[in-house]
């Protein structure tokens, strides 16, 4: 295999910005970017799958983040036993309930003879079904939810260690792309992109409002973490002692230290993320895919069933993106729903994805790095060149605090010309699909 | 007496603020139908091309106030609007010419056109905010109510009041006004018809001698004074908030896409259709129920279907009803 | 643009594009003004050799005509070229060397567009009509270049098919295969062309309609409307042709009246099945 010299360089390049930051601002600014732009490299490798191998245009990125980012919670956080005597069980039993009405509906829809009769019964257990669910429901959310509500007020998680909730942060991803792709790919020309559009907005909605599942806006904080915490660190006398004996301060080294094991683990996941996408593109499978995206007709033709293979790569690529989540609400140390946006979590890694090169993996990569690079970095910079500009006006000028205080919105002009330029000029992106 | 307090009360609560609120979806709707039928690809910067008429009205309504400049007790904004308009379909024609263009020449395909649109989405968003901000920005003014729920009960004697604004009234006149005289121009001009055929069938089009870059400049001029205007309206009656309008992108989305994308007649129904679903199902039904049933039946929760906060919900499985049931949505629309 | 998603079929998501009605044809590179070139005859495609874009050559020497008053034919088996000879002369195509000259001009530079300006009126074979639009609205758009009065034309168009008339008000879509085709027709002859051109006209419709579109085609020409077209029913199309060009791989195989054609034995045999 040759090398690519271009793209090293490429990489070289996101390095050496990265490195840039941590000589010029610090390196705890440094290893944010670094740990953040991981987390958007897989963000963006999930996309990637889905537009790059399939052409799936999904643009509720941010539910399947949200999704993830719930698992930590679910999984990590000590259930709160007083929730659970409360209405734990009946509010489980209510979804459960409301679980089979559903099924019932579509088994009455599937095995009842089409005509007025059918319709009449499925309205019928639906309204009925919608009735006594709320019934069973309300009151035990209103008991979980008045459980110590200023600090729990929710059913809490299983108490597992929270590694563990990243491969649950992608099956719940993953099932809600069933749930989706089932539904959307299925008509008779696709509506993938409203979809996820509806479903990632229902999605936040749900997150932000059942407080008795993760206390809503109220945020839960205080993850558990697969790292240790710098305090523990400085009052450590070992580690004390070989950061004084390297030179470096105890309290600096040890929020480094901390990022840096992060990094280390966020750098495993990738590596084995990107390992198997490339396997999976090189496989026949990944070659029938491609197929597929570039004639589906003649696929068609062909005998593949274009839809189940979508299906598919949408589920894996939505699973991918919920690791990216779960991922991210560990690396915080807690699960905010309030701050899920779209333009951040779904269109930013789009704007990933295209820069980097849709359709190669390792464009994508890059593409998460870069994006989330300038991301962090054009406020800072703009506010820099605003300072500039301004620098002639008089101190207290209206026009002059309006300037140097808009310069936060700069971001979004900046991501929107990026995106143009590269449509525009390089509209295979970075690092081309080969 | 019972009765007409319900009917009273869900007109009040119900049908204004949805008559008014679907008013505004159908003309975001008809926006983004227009250029999905004509340019081929469903537009992501419409939400903001709506914030960015609207903040420029807003700017408009502000120089004129501090001139002194009113018309009385209708909002003044009504006064800036079409200036508005013009500048944001200035706006447009220059993202035209400077993005959109380009890839006409190269025929690309309507899938970059979308990209490209989420690019203009960022860019747009952004320049909103840098001269405006994030905040709530308020520009009302004039007479508040047409009638207020005081005068109406004085007037009745009724025990429920109902209010209606003017924004409301001024919204549903608008709307009325608007959608007249776009289907005039589409089916009684020649250029709208000329716009009609380019949806249809662009070769036969171009072998008809109709110049493509004409009904595309026609088209954003519309879609800039549609756009402008369902923003307005929607400020002037509820709020103006850059990120309130991103948000609008689902619901106008959902209206286009269940009336039929590509259908203007759709837009309209499917705008309606979105609203009504969206309000009544996220309405508190207790008042109007306490008023029709007897005391002993008299419900004890406040009958609300879903909390409001899942209004998209709402919106979204209407979407998906309908969807199943009609792909191309309740009028024919032009995909399949 | 050489990039992923334009492959056909890369995104069929219907909420976000809209393929149907895209224009999909691929006019040549000609982009230049007519010059003047009396004499000939009144449509001549002379000696053309090309292809579409940068690709093979499909034409080759190949030679088309038709004068006034007349109706001229391209026959000839499968894949040998006729409508691209017809797309060669409308200007679809990258004719390398030949000529196109109409009514003493040389339009070989012209675009499509230009040459329904200077009076071509095609009729393509597929798509040829605004099926979401009126009848009468098709007929509106096929004189969208005029600025004079057209209530006349229409009133001849009707005249020439009647059933047009009482469908004024139904879309188009919605009408039969051959009242569709006489639509097509009929707005084509509504920017009062100079020359028409038919790409295979009665593809798809039953014998009875098709007999029926050759009458009125005939009274076109007869109105000293030269008509152009290509057609499958050779024997029939000859029947009623001034002049016929059989084509075989992009050469003109055979030329000459539609009598004679129908007549030479080496036509009969090797193409008209006996």
């Amino acid at each position: 295999m040759s090398v690519n010299w271009r793209n090293v360089s490429l990489f070289g390049l996101v390095g050496a910005l990265i490195l840039g930051s941590g000589f010029l601002q610090s390196w705890n600014v440094a290893l944010v970017l670094l740990n953040m732009g991981l987390v958007s490299a897989i963000m963006s490798l999930g996309v990637n799958m889905q537009w790059g191998y399939a052409g799936l245009f999904n643009v509720g990125i941010m539910g399947f983040v949200a999704l993830g980012g719930l698992a930590p919670v679910l999984v990590s956080m000590p259930p709160v036993g007083e929730a659970w005597a409360a209405g734990g069980v009946r509010a489980i039993g209510a979804l459960i309930f409301a679980a089979l009405v559903l099924i019932g509906a579509v088994q009455i829809w599937k095995r009842m003879a089409k005509g007025m009769a059918r319709s009449l019964a499925m309205l019928v257990l639906l309204v009925a079904g919608f009735f006594i669910f709320r019934a069973i429901f309300d009151p035990a959310v209103d008991a979980i939810e008045s459980v110590n509500p200023a600090g729990t007020g929710y059913l809490g998680g299983l108490g597992l260690p929270i590694l563990l909730a990243w491969p649950v942060g992608g099956l719940l991803a993953a099932g809600a792309a069933w749930a989706i792709g089932k539904t959307a790919l299925g008509l008779r020309s696709d509506y993938l992109a409203i979809a996820t559009l509806g479903i990632a907005e229902i999605i936040i909605a749900v997150m932000k409002n059942e407080d008795w599942l993760a206390r809503g806006v109220k945020n839960v904080v205080g993850l558990p973490r697969p790292v240790p915490y710098e305090v523990d660190l400085q009052n450590s006398a070992s580690f004390v002692a070989r950061m004084d004996a390297w030179g470096f301060d105890p309290v600096t080294s040890s929020s480094v230290v901390v990022k840096l094991g992060y990094a280390g683990l966020f750098a495993v996941v990738l590596l084995i993320l990107i390992w198997m996408s490339q396997a999976a593109l090189h496989s026949p499978w990944g070659r029938m895919m491609r197929a597929i995206r570039d004639n589906e007709v003649a696929a068609e033709a062909m005998g593949k069933d274009v839809t189940r293979r979508h299906l598919q790569v949408f589920i894996l690529g939505s699973a991918v993106v919920g690791i990216a989540g779960a991922m991210m609400t560990t690396l915080d140390g807690q699960l905010t729903p309030g701050t899920y946006q779209p333009l951040r979590f779904t269109f930013l890694v789009w704007v990933m994805v295209i820069v980097g090169g849709s359709g190669n993996n390792w464009g994508a990569v890059l593409g998460g790095f870069l994006i989330w690079f300038f991301w962090v970095q054009v406020e800072p910079i703009s506010h820099w060149l605003m300072g500039l500009v301004t620098s002639g006006m008089a101190d207290g000028s209206a026009i002059k605090a309006h300037l140097l205080e808009s310069t936060a919105h700069m971001r979004l002009l900046t991501m929107g010309v990026i995106l143009l330029l590269v449509l525009r000029f390089s509209p295979r992106g970075l690092i081309p699909e080969e | 007496m019972e009765l007409l307090n319900a009917i009273v009360a869900m007109s009040n609560y119900v049908l204004i603020p949805a008559i008014a609120y679907g008013s505004q979806l159908a003309l975001g709707a008809l926006g983004v139908t227009l250029v999905y039928g004509i340019l081929r690809f469903s537009n992501f910067a419409h939400g903001d091309t709506m914030a960015f008429g609207a903040m420029v009205t807003i700017l408009i309504t502000w120089w004129f106030q501090s001139m002194g400049l009113s018309l009385g007790p209708l909002p003044t904004a009504l006064l800036a609007l079409p200036f508005g308009i013009v500048i944001t379909a200035l706006m447009m024609l220059a993202t035209d010419r400077v993005v959109y263009r380009f890839y006409r020449r190269v025929k690309a395909k309507p899938i970059i056109f979308v990209m490209v649109s989420i690019g203009l989405m960022f860019i747009l968003n952004g320049v909103v905010r840098f001269i405006v901000g994030p905040g709530e920005q308020f520009f009302a003014d004039g007479e508040r109510f047409i009638i207020s729920a005081r005068d109406f009960k004085d007037w009745t004697g009724l025990e429920e009041g109902l209010a209606f604004r003017t924004s409301q009234g001024i919204t549903i006149v608008t709307a009325v006004i608007v959608v007249a005289a776009l289907f005039w121009f589409l089916n009684r001009t020649r250029t709208g018809k000329s716009m009609r055929a380019f949806s249809d069938n662009e070769d036969l089009a171009l072998l008809s001698g109709i110049n493509p870059e004409r009904v595309v400049m026609y088209t954003w001029l519309i879609v800039a004074a549609l756009a402008t205007i369902a923003g307005v309206l929607y400020g002037l009656d509820k709020t103006f908030k850059p990120f309130t309008y991103f948000q609008l992108l689902l619901p106008i989305f959902a209206s286009a896409i269940v009336g039929g994308l590509g259908n203007p007649l759709g837009a309209i129904a499917g705008g309606f259709v979105i609203a009504f679903s969206e309000v009544t199902v996220t309405y508190a039904w207790k008042k109007v129920l306490g008023y029709l049933l007897p005391e002993s039946l008299e419900p004890s929760g406040l009958v609300q279907l879903m909390s409001t906060d899942y209004k998209f919900a709402v919106s979204f499985a209407i979407l998906v009803v309908v969807l199943l049931f009609k792909p191309t949505g309740l009028f024919k629309g032009k995909s399949v | 643009m050489s990039n992923r998603f334009d492959q056909p079929g890369y995104n069929r998501d219907a909420s976000i594009v809209n393929p149907k009605g895209q224009g999909e044809m691929t006019p040549g590179p000609q982009h230049g003004k007519a010059r003047p070139a009396p004499g000939g005859p009144f449509l001549i495609g002379e000696a053309m050799t090309g292809g579409y874009g940068k690709g093979p050559d499909i034409l080759h020497d190949c030679t088309i005509s038709v004068d006034r008053g007349e109706i001229a034919v391209i026959v000839g088996p499968n894949g040998a070229g006729k409508s691209t000879a017809m797309k060669a002369l409308f200007g679809m195509l990258n004719v390398r060397s030949g000529s196109v000259r109409l009514d003493g001009e040389d339009i070989s530079d012209l675009s499509p567009q230009d040459r329904v300006q200077k009076g071509m009126g095609f009729v393509p074979q597929t798509n040829n009509i605004f099926t979401s639009m009126t009848v009468e609205e098709n007929l509106e758009m096929g004189a969208f270049i005029r600025k004079d009065d057209i209530s006349g034309t229409m009133e001849q168009v009707f005249e020439l098919f009647p059933i047009l008339k009482d469908k004024r008000d139904q879309a188009a879509g919605e009408l039969s295969g051959g009242q569709r085709q006489q639509v097509a027709v009929g707005r084509a002859l509504m920017t009062k062309p100079k020359v028409l051109m038919l790409d295979e006209p009665t593809a798809g419709v039953s014998p009875i309609v098709m007999d029926e579109l050759f009458d009125r085609i005939i009274e076109v020409a007869r109105t000293g409307l030269p008509v152009l077209m290509v057609e499958q029913n050779a024997r029939q199309a000859l029947a009623i042709a001034d002049k016929g060009f059989v084509l075989v791989q992009g050469q003109n195989a055979h030329t000459g009246t539609g009598s004679e054609l129908l007549a030479d034995p080496e036509v009969r045999a090797s193409f008209l099945g006996g």
